[in-house]
């Protein structure tokens, strides 16, 4: 069974009296424990894209299933619940909660989402900071951490519910080449340590490199699925 | 729900000045109202207690139309012994009435033999008036306050009354009185004491033995002008009035209408209106800090969701439920209220406290130098508290469901 499979799928915003068709017609399916990009120019549609498949959004027409559930049948509530149990999110801008420290932003999805007991809670968050190798900035908040180190932990944010799915919308487009490496090696790390479906949109061609499964975004559609061996990039 | 106020209170303390700015407003408010509520309410208090206790009682029964025309203290309007008897029957039967004093009032002429002027006369039982109005020998400023407050030939004078005619105590002095046949009649009497003038109605008048005055007066039968009467509870004063129109009800005029009138104290004295408006003013300084905290509760909870935009888009993305967002927001604006009413009450009642120590004396009217005890009860201060604590998760209530509606992928987008 595919993770996502996306048929026909297609999106059109309504800006005035005027129809703006921002995804237009994409087919792809993608299997458990990849590590996929979806690549291509600045409003190519790519993050269009991973809000649908994050339940952020709804396709206009065309089938779009997330570990096979059809996201145009879920409401606001629904969609909100299933994004909690199911799917982690990384953001171009970390998106930490600057009020809470390393440790506590990590907590968060368990602590107000999912509502996993203290003990449990702790070993998880423990756990990924670990792995992450950030357990030595438990107690530091976002303003005290480098980009890098922000962006380490909102991966460990995103994987502490342990999702099938990470989306990561430009995860490295604030932070620096040999930062962004090291973090889409953390990334590949955790994919191979708990066997997450990453899937990361990127404009840098270096970056779209590392992916496992490429596909091309331009001006809303798909145009082409690269696989690594076929980039030799093995 | 600890979660939730664990996030709220980190979240107030982003903005620290913005917070404590706003906590000081609602803490002022709060001070402001209780404090206004405990001084007034002493005031209130302090004037109704001597009202009531010293010059008219809890309640009054009078012939019917005596009120109307008591200005003239209508000698032709007093209650003969059948009506007497009837509404002693009716006193003593009611549980919640602790005593009552009948007087005999009249209007007289006063005279120290070198000059007169015109006097109110209360004839009165001198225990019986003692129990009813506790507080009247309280007012003797002059004359010994021990033993009873007259006897049979004395007579107690009003403060200005003496000043005015030079009378000290201990001087014999006459009064002229006419009676409801119309002839005058005069009796000396022995200066007791002098008391003290209060406010309200009855408050600058002399007192005489009852037997004297209805001797003065020519009285064949024993009557009476008006019952003062104690109720055990003051609270029950609505209650207690109803039964007493309902026990007297049966004896009726020539028209077949109740032959006797039963009045509050606040139907008899002029200080009822002032104590409504005070209560009116308590009402208008709630309304106002109402307004305070709604706004100023309102106005950092609309810019917390502003500048929390991308914030808020984060948390949705992520999977919190818009409820949970929502209560993240009422426990932000629930914290400020808590905490803002805990910092009042306690200011309000260490100022309370403070007041009754090093104490506040104002005067009003006659009275000098009446000493305030502010005091607020428990119920109050837990009303106010209830109030001040709704008004703010209310205020956060637009600003939270704001947020908790908002769209992730804008909110995301926000700059």
């Amino acid at each position: 069974m595919s993770l996502l499979s996306a048929t026909n799928v297609t999106k059109t915003y309504r800006v005035g009296d005027i129809d703006v068709p921002a995804i237009k017609g994409v087919d792809f399916v993608i299997e458990p424990a990849s590590f996929v990009a979806f690549v291509g120019p600045s409003g190519s549609g790519k993050t269009t894209l991973l809000n649908m498949i994050g339940c952020l959004d709804h396709p206009t027409s065309g089938t779009l299933k997330v570990l096979d559930t059809d996201i145009a049948t879920m409401d606001r509530r629904a969609a909100a619940h299933f994004r909690g149990e199911n799917i982690g999110f990384v953001f171009q801008d970390f998106n930490l909660i600057p009020v809470l420290t390393a440790y506590e932003n990590i907590e968060y999805p368990l602590r107000m989402v999912q509502k996993w007991p203290a003990e449990k809670r702790r070993a998880q968050v423990m756990r990924l900071l670990d792995a992450v190798g950030m357990a030595d900035q438990v107690g530091k908040r976002p303003d005290q951490l480098s980009g890098g180190q922000k962006q380490r932990v909102a991966v460990a944010r995103a994987l502490v519910s342990q999702p099938k799915l990470v989306l990561a919308d430009e995860p490295t487009a604030n932070l620096d080449h040999d930062t962004a490496y090291r973090i889409l090696e953390l990334m590949k790390k955790m994919r191979d340590e708990f066997r997450t479906t990453f899937v990361f949109s990127t404009h840098d061609p270096k970056i779209m490199g590392e992916a496992e499964t490429t596909f091309i975004l331009e001006d809303g559609r798909l145009d082409s699925e690269v696989q690594l061996e076929e980039l030799g990039h093995a | 729900m600890l979660d939730v106020l664990g996030i709220a209170s980190r979240n107030l303390s982003r903005y620290r000045r913005r917070t404590v700015l706003t906590l000081l407003l609602i803490v002022i408010g709060m001070v402001a109202v209780l404090l206004f509520i405990a001084m007034a309410g002493s005031f209130k208090s302090m004037m109704v207690g001597q009202i009531t206790d010293s010059i008219l009682g809890h309640l009054q029964v009078h012939r019917k139309g005596y009120v109307a025309s008591i200005d003239n203290l209508p000698l032709n309007l007093n209650m003969k012994p059948a009506m007497v008897a009837k509404v002693e029957e009716a006193l003593k039967q009611n549980t919640a009435v602790e005593t009552w004093s009948p007087r005999v009032k009249f209007g007289g002429m006063f005279s120290n033999f070198a000059e007169t002027t015109s006097i109110r006369v209360n004839g009165i039982d001198p225990e019986r008036e003692t129990a009813t109005m506790p507080l009247l020998p309280g007012r003797l400023v002059e004359g010994p306050k021990e033993g009873a407050l007259l006897d049979k030939g004395q007579i107690v004078i009003p403060q200005l009354l003496a000043r005015g005619m030079k009378t000290k105590v201990g001087d014999t002095v006459v009064v002229v009185a006419t009676n409801s046949d119309g002839s005058v009649n005069g009796k000396t009497f022995v200066v007791r004491g002098i008391l003290e003038s209060a406010s309200g109605p009855g408050g600058r008048d002399g007192y005489v033995h009852i037997d004297d005055a209805r001797d003065l007066l020519r009285m064949r039968d024993k009557e009476v002008s008006e019952f003062a009467i104690r109720l055990k509870d003051f609270s029950r004063l609505g209650s207690v009035e109803s039964q007493l129109k309902q026990a007297l009800e049966s004896l009726t005029n020539k028209e077949g209408k109740p032959a006797l009138e039963v009045h509050t104290w606040a139907d008899l004295s002029p200080f009822a209106n002032l104590a409504r408006m005070i209560d009116l003013m308590t009402v208008f300084i709630k309304i106002v800090l109402v307004s305070i905290v709604l706004v100023s509760v309102m106005n950092v909870m609309i810019m917390a969701v502003y500048e929390r935009i991308r914030e808020i888009g984060t948390i949705a993305a992520i999977g919190t439920p818009p409820s949970r967002i929502l209560s993240l927001f009422l426990a932000e604006g629930l914290m400020l209220g808590v905490v803002g009413t805990i910092a009042g009450a306690v200011i309000s009642l260490g100022a309370i406290y403070g007041l009754n120590i090093w104490k506040l004396t104002f005067n009003f009217g006659m009275q000098q130098n009446l000493v305030l005890e502010p005091s607020i009860a428990t119920g109050d201060v837990l009303t106010i508290a209830a109030m001040v604590v709704g008004v703010a998760i209310v205020a956060s209530l637009q600003p939270a469901w704001m947020a908790s509606r908002m769209d992730p992928i804008h909110a995301l987008r926000h700059v």
